[in-house]
């Protein structure tokens, strides 16, 4: 870049430098002021179809907690999502884009059902801890799957797992329309309601999943700060050859973690079909492996961030559904809402780490 | 054989959607940029497209209108990705979800105003896009049913794909889209305007994504409006674009395979194969995922693959 007098109309109006790293505070104030104009944006939105803005937003929050029954109704949303961040999280601390996490819940949830369905007779906590680690096994290994392929043949794991994600959709309604239909059902397309011993546990009238949810949110802290095993995600994600210079087994982290990041999202399908729908249905996922996806990006990665982002995010649907029966705004608006915020975050992210320098009016031309 | 030319047609309408899909995301990744907003770009573009069309009954405003919804899609991801060098995938995942969200908000919300409950398009656009009356060349028989018997969203999606297999191919500005998608910093010192490149490619593959998406909307559902009508075919299209080898030529018929198998269930009886429903559904993904692995055990040079594709480009970190 030449900065010379003499060059002045050949600098270009405006470059990108990078900027010295900020304080804290200011990296927080700018990602509020994001979210505020965000919300800004999002009232423009709601304005345009002709209501209230405040309104509307105040009927998403009171109507997410106004009453005990609302905000359990929150948690049970918050569950998937909050597990499904956290098992996101590993794979994108590595750098490694496990777009898979639908595809994750729906085979993690399948393999706990099969135990729910035909084992359903076990002793009922024993059954419990079966179906946990089949959704941990299952999704582990629709998330290793891809790995193999990468650590051996570099394949693309971005379009890898998307493409998993529908394989495995499909192998749930294969099993609906046949081996697993429901005999009761009169020929209609679905698998049995579990039977009562293969339905979670309720705590406080949740399903006990959300204490599951909120341990996993300390190991994963933990895991990633504190471990030998977390510091290594943390180099390959940085550079690779910095890690097997160090002497890592790149290849070995790598599906160890997607393993890893593959269970819990499995975990979270579990939890979905044994705590929430009480049956498997092809929508167990619903597009919670995406959401995740912005959640943990949202959070940048933190454990605890991604709590309070993804309690927001169900704070968002669930009222969204009080906005839909109070107004004839369809929930649909939650996922505009979400994807404006997530768009103003992204793009504020840029003025975190970058600045423009605009040229100089100075001199004559 | 009438049942031969029958799945056949059927293939080409099923695969129409992909091609507009596949052809812009092609676009979008030879620029280097992976835009996972597909999905996103054609649900918007189906949205306005079918609002434009069902209010001014005008077939070709209807197409227009989707496809500037998809460029402006586009252009909300070229903004955050070229300029503000976010994150490729979470910008496209996140303009798949605003997108189908916005789609079915938008839908939901016309339809609860509208005075028959129902939005359907009108006689004279439904007339337009059903096509199939090309004077004399239509009756023909057999090739008059297999080459002119289509909406004109099939023409459209062919001549657009030429178009781009040309420009790509045989034109200097394709080939500094190629330079760009490669090495954007060499493109650089080659005195290509890389961000210009970007950004008018992304924004062009996304108005032929909203195009598909204008497709969904008005033929698939027969002219009548239901949410999600994109339905994961923006997905298909993705994968598509590895099936394709990154030529919009070969994405014709790759779009067409494509197509066949998704209406194969319908044409091929359970006492021959006798292969579960979901089976079909699955195997657009199940070969894309082959495509995707065989190809990188070959590694050979002849995948075309961007070498830079989902790296942002900062021009001070060359």
């Amino acid at each position: 870049m030449s900065n010379g007098a003499g060059n002045r109309q050949n600098e270009p109006f405006a470059r990108v430098v990078k900027r010295a790293e900020l304080s804290t505070g200011k990296i927080v104030l700018l990602r509020l002021a994001a979210v505020a104009l965000s919300l800004i944006a999002g009232g423009i939105f709601i304005a345009c179809v002709g209501q209230n803005p405040f309104v509307i937003y105040g009927t998403i929050i009171s109507g997410a907690v106004r009453s005990v029954m609302a905000f359990q109704g929150t948690v049970k949303v918050m569950i998937p999502l909050l597990v499904t961040s956290l098992g996101v999280t590993l794979a994108f601390k590595m750098k490694f884009w496990n777009i898979g996490g639908e595809g994750q819940i729906i085979f993690g949830a399948t393999c706990a059902t099969f135990f729910a369905l035909f084992c359903s007779g076990m002793n009922h906590v024993l059954l419990i801890i079966v179906m946990f680690l089949a959704g941990f096994i299952g999704g582990g290994l629709w998330g290793l799957l891809p790995a193999i392929f990468k650590v051996k043949y570099n394949t693309n794991e971005t379009l890898f797992t998307l493409m998993l994600n529908y394989i495995a959709l499909h192998i749930v309604s294969y099993l609906r329309d046949g081996p697993w239909m429901d005999p009761g059902s009169q020929g209609f397309p679905k698998i049995a309601r579990f039977d009562k011993n293969a339905s979670l546990d309720k705590l406080f009238g949740v399903q006990f999943g959300w204490l599951i949810a909120l341990l996993l949110v300390v190991i994963i802290f933990v895991y990633i700060k504190y471990t030998k095993q977390g510091y290594e995600i943390s180099v390959v994600g940085e550079s690779q050859d910095t890690a097997r210079y160090a002497g890592m087994n790149v290849k070995k982290i790598v599906l160890r973690t997607m393993f890893l990041s593959g269970g819990i999202c499995g975990m979270a399908g579990m939890l979905q079909a044994t705590g929430s729908d009480i049956t498997l249905t092809t929508s167990v996922a619903g597009g919670v492996g995406f959401t995740a996806i912005i959640i943990a990006w949202l959070a940048q990665l933190n454990p605890f961030s991604i709590l309070l982002v993804s309690f927001l995010f169900s704070v968002l649907e669930k009222g969204s559904s009080v906005v839909q029966s109070n107004y004839g705004l369809s929930t649909d608006c939650a996922d505009v809402l979400q994807g404006i915020i997530l768009f103003f975050i992204l793009g504020c992210e840029f003025f975190i780490r970058y600045r423009f320098l605009f040229r100089k009016k100075e001199g004559t031309k | 054989m009438s049942m031969l030319i029958k799945f056949l047609v059927a293939a080409v309408g099923a695969g129409t959607p992909l091609l507009f899909g596949t052809v812009g995301e092609i676009l979008t990744e030879k620029t280097g940029h992976l835009n996972l907003g597909v999905e996103g770009m054609m649900s918007i573009g189906a949205c306005i497209g079918f609002m434009a069309g069902y209010y001014t009954d005008n077939f070709f405003i209807a197409i227009l209108a989707g496809a500037a919804a998809g460029a402006l899609g586009a252009l909300i991801y070229a903004v955050l990705t070229v300029t503000f060098m976010a994150n490729q995938n979470v910008t496209g995942l996140t303009l798949t979800i605003f997108g189908i969200g916005f789609a079915n908000f938008i839908g939901i919300f016309v339809l609860s105003k509208s005075p028959e409950g129902t939005l359907k398009l009108p006689e004279k656009i439904t007339a337009a896009m059903r096509g199939g009356n090309i004077p004399a060349l239509s009756k023909l028989p057999v090739v008059g049913e297999l080459l002119f018997s289509y909406s004109p969203f099939v023409y459209i999606g062919i001549a657009i794909a030429v178009a781009c297999a040309w420009y790509l191919n045989h034109t200097k500005a394709g080939l500094s889209l190629k330079a760009v998608g490669e090495n954007p910093g060499a493109a650089d010192a080659a005195g290509i305007k890389v961000t210009s490149v970007k950004y008018r490619n992304i924004i062009l593959g996304g108005a032929i994504c909203g195009i598909g998406g204008v497709y969904c909307a008005m033929i698939i559902n027969g002219g009548v409006w239901i949410s999600n009508n994109v339905g994961g075919l923006g997905w298909i299209a993705v994968a598509l674009v590895i099936f394709a080898n990154w030529q919009p030529a070969y994405a014709i018929w790759g779009s067409f395979i494509f197509g066949a198998l998704r209406v194969l269930k319908y044409y091929i009886p359970q006492s021959v194969l006798p292969f579960p429903i979901a089976f079909y559904d699955m195997l657009p993904f199940l070969i894309t995922a082959l495509v995707l692995v065989i190809s990188s055990m070959r590694k050979s040079g002849r995948i075309n693959l961007p070498a830079a594709l989902g790296l942002n480009y900062f021009r001070e970190e060359r």
